[in-house]
């Protein structure tokens, strides 16, 4: 059967403490899930009082104060911290999201923050995309065409076909929709997920793209496309608010059109 | 399908590539659904009336051919769309593979029995015993 219950090496533990500086006037509590798998241990949950007076406003600013001031074994990624390179993926409260454009003020009470659900934790919060990353790889991202490009000038698409593209080029890869998505955690080794699928579909709807059948064909599959149930988790996780969903069902509906 | 640390990240995802199938039980799942909506409302109707009937009026009532028609119908809809929303729910929770493919090919035959056993009980009420 599917996994609904963690393994016991997985089950969490309750962690330390950080207390915030004694002359802190504006505190918050901070949970943050930390694992080593090299050390035996099971995962726990660190608790980390932040003074919110010397820390920046959104969660990946006191996630970078808690590895700078408080606890530097605290391991996490991040880069652009404005929402673009899809480095800082995790579970904050409950929910996917981006650590740098989340907000501390969008929470309630204690900010809970685990690594994206359903994935190997690498270490803390820092999991393993590498399955998620070569199920893109396998819808080929690119465009393919036998026709060769005219010669001294780019591959011409009108206005309106570039605007299908809208929606769906923006996607980050940070793997927010694909984690939050029970399809996927039960069945992500045959399942593409909705970052997968929505980018084959950025293909497949190119109006410069000579291979939409062969791509079809490639995604004709009960697990590959199916396994989506229309459960949208992954356009409510979608930081950029992008609809992985639609474009899943874009794809479903012209499997459909294509028979008749 | 095998998971050996020794297969490129690649290779496991693309696994055995495309079933090239799919679209089919997609289609016929939405479309048992639809064919559900106006004889499930028929089903109930009838199955309102019910109340005060003797056994020989529920006869007469199911060897009309509207009735009779209808009833097949829908048992040729209902077991058809259970069968394809079982295996669905089988594919996803059944993660062995063995097991699965025994669970689902299970539930293919309980559906076909149930219906056939339906189909034949409506006929044998209309055409008489």
């Amino acid at each position: 059967m599917a996994e609904f219950t963690l393994p016991p090496n997985s089950v969490v533990k309750g962690g330390r403490t950080f207390e915030a500086p004694a002359d802190a006037t504006r505190t918050r509590t901070f949970k943050v899930y930390r694992y080593d798998p090299g050390s035996g241990e099971n995962p726990s949950v660190d608790t980390y009082h932040v003074d919110l007076d010397t820390c920046g406003p959104m969660v990946l600013d006191a996630l970078i104060k808690i590895k700078n001031d408080i606890d530097p074994t605290l391991s996490f990624r991040r880069s652009c911290r404005e929402g673009i390179c899809g480095s800082c993926a995790m579970n904050i409260g409950g929910s996917n999201t981006l650590a740098c454009t989340a907000g501390i003020d969008e929470f309630d009470g204690d900010i809970v923050v685990y690594p994206l659900p359903h994935q190997p934790v690498v270490r803390d919060l820092v999991s393993d995309l590498t399955n998620f990353y070569a199920q893109y790889a396998s819808v080929e991202p690119w465009l393919k065409a036998d026709t060769p490009a005219p010669s001294g000038r780019e591959r011409l698409q009108s206005p309106e076909d570039r605007e299908k593209l809208d929606g769906l080029y923006e996607c980050i890869l940070c793997a927010c929709c694909s984690t939050s998505c029970p399809s996927y955690w039960w069945n992500s080794d045959r399942y593409l997920g909705p970052a997968a699928l929505l980018n084959a579909y950025r293909w497949i709807v190119d109006s410069r793209d000579e291979h939409t059948g062969e791509r079809l064909d490639d995604l004709e599959d009960p697990f590959k496309l199916y396994r989506c149930h229309t459960i949208m988790n992954c356009t409510s996780a979608c930081p950029k608010g992008l609809n992985p969903a639609q474009a899943i069902g874009e794809i479903k509906k012209t499997m459909v059109m294509r028979q008749f | 399908m095998s998971t050996s640390e020794m297969r490129s990240p690649l290779s496991r995802a693309k696994g055995w590539g495309s079933a090239k199938s799919g679209t089919h039980h997609f289609w016929m799942q939405r479309l048992t659904a639809l064919a559900l909506i106006p004889l499930t409302l028929w089903f109930c109707f009838g199955i309102a009336s019910m109340p005060g009937m003797t056994h020989a009026d529920f006869v007469a009532w199911l060897s009309s051919p509207f009735s009779a028609v209808m009833m097949i119908l829908t048992l040729i809809a209902v077991f058809y769309h259970y069968a394809l929303g079982l295996q669905v729910i089988i594919e996803d929770y059944v993660s062995n593979h063995a097991v699965r493919t025994a669970a689902v090919i299970a539930s293919h035959f309980v559906s076909v029995i149930l219906a056939v056993t339906g189909i034949f009980s409506v006929i044998k009420i209309a055409i008489g015993a």
